[in-house]
């Protein structure tokens, strides 16, 4: 059963990152370099919509909030951040859309994955020795999350109801993706 | 491009992918499996990478401290490579080829070496942009491991759930992607 929901699902999001064109790494570099916001759009507007249907379902208890998962907060996610965002920017691609670009027939997105196999394995050998240093600092606590919605994971702002928060975050998303500009 | 959504539908469709994937069984996430793969392979060749060990949380072990995090959680999902994360991302091909081949957005042959903007600033032969985008993946996967997720984990199901890691992650993406792109590629 769970297999068949990873093939159904997985079949789902490559879909949807094709037809959004987020597999064209022309749309993510125009998206870095400010020129084309379609995709910001499209993420923030996701995003929004996703998180104020998640948190009323959650909240009504359609959704179980033991489903959530909240990663850690520290340093190296913000490192590791900056170092996936510079080979993005001159890609074009993430891990997500550099390898369902292999299913446009694009030969540049070989090479990606290729060079993604690698440095995963880097980072592999190389975690031994750098597991324990400030790169793993906690910032907040770790697994913190802004709104309540789960008992596991600790709110960042828990005087703010989370269904509230997460409404209010979702709204701002929206709003945001609504306004930002297609074409600068 | 023809076929391709706009940014309305788009987000509506992948903000249903993201809320559906963990109404039914967790977020969605993909660099990982990077090293699943990895790990995959290197346990063809060692006998020492992936061990059964009754002693361990997940029921496995590994002599690579990263493989035997969290209770050799991936040392697991290396020994079982039929695992939903791992079977997820393989089907993701898939789903792109279907989309590709049911009206989606076509690249042409020259977008198929390099896209467009590329060839604008650096020319049409590919090779220059094959070795690029190798070094660019090395990058892009260790700082997704170093991060803890890429952009589907931290950026897309991390900010959906309000986590502060997702907000963190694209604040470090995007303050260095974004100069980046705009040295490499120009405004104009």
């Amino acid at each position: 059963m769970t297999i068949f929901l990873a093939i159904l699902l997985g079949v789902f999001f490559g879909f949807a990152l094709q037809r959004v064109g987020a597999t064209n790494p022309q749309n993510i570099i125009n998206m870095m370099r400010l020129k084309d916001l379609h995709l910001m759009k499209a993420i923030f507007f996701g995003i929004g919509f996703s998180s104020i249907l998640l948190f009323i379902l959650m909240a009504v208890g359609v959704i179980d909030a033991g489903h959530l998962s909240v990663k850690s907060s520290y340093v190296g996610v913000i490192v590791g951040g900056a170092i996936l965002g510079l080979g993005f920017a001159v890609a074009g691609y993430c891990p997500g859309t550099g390898l369902t670009a292999i299913a446009d027939g694009r030969k540049d997105a070989f090479f990606f994955v290729g060079g993604g196999l690698v440095g995963a394995l880097i980072y592999t050998l190389l975690y031994g020795s750098i597991q324990g240093t400030w790169l793993f600092t906690k910032i907040a606590g770790g697994k913190v999350m802004l709104a309540t919605g789960s008992d596991k994971f600790q709110a960042l702002l828990p005087m703010i109801p989370g269904t509230l928060l997460a409404l209010i975050i979702g709204v701002v998303f929206i709003v945001t993706a609504w306004k930002l500009p297609e074409k600068v | 491009m023809n076929g391709q959504l706009n940014w309305f539908k788009g987000g509506l469709l992948l903000g249903a992918v993201f809320l559906i994937a963990v109404a039914f069984v967790k977020p969605i996430g993909v660099s990982t499996q990077f090293v699943i793969a990895d790990g995959i392979v290197w346990n063809l060749f060692s006998d020492t990478v992936v061990q059964k060990d009754p002693e361990s949380k997940s029921g496995y072990s590994s002599s690579n401290a990263y493989l035997n995090k969290s209770g050799g959680k991936y040392a697991k999902n290396i020994a079982n490579p039929i695992n939903y994360s791992f079977i997820f991302v393989l089907a993701m091909v898939v789903g792109a080829f279907l989309s590709s081949r049911l009206g989606g957005p076509q690249p042409t042959t020259l977008d198929r070496n390099a896209p467009e903007i590329w060839r604008q600033r650096f020319g049409e032969n590919p090779t220059l942009r094959y070795v690029t985008v190798f070094f660019a993946g090395v990058l892009v996967l260790f700082g997704a491991r170093l991060a803890g997720g890429c952009t589907s984990g931290h950026m897309m199901s991390g900010m959906m759930q309000t986590s502060l890691s997702g907000y963190l992650f694209a604040i470090g993406a995007f303050a260095i992607g974004v100069p980046a792109a705009i040295f490499v590629y120009k405004r104009h």
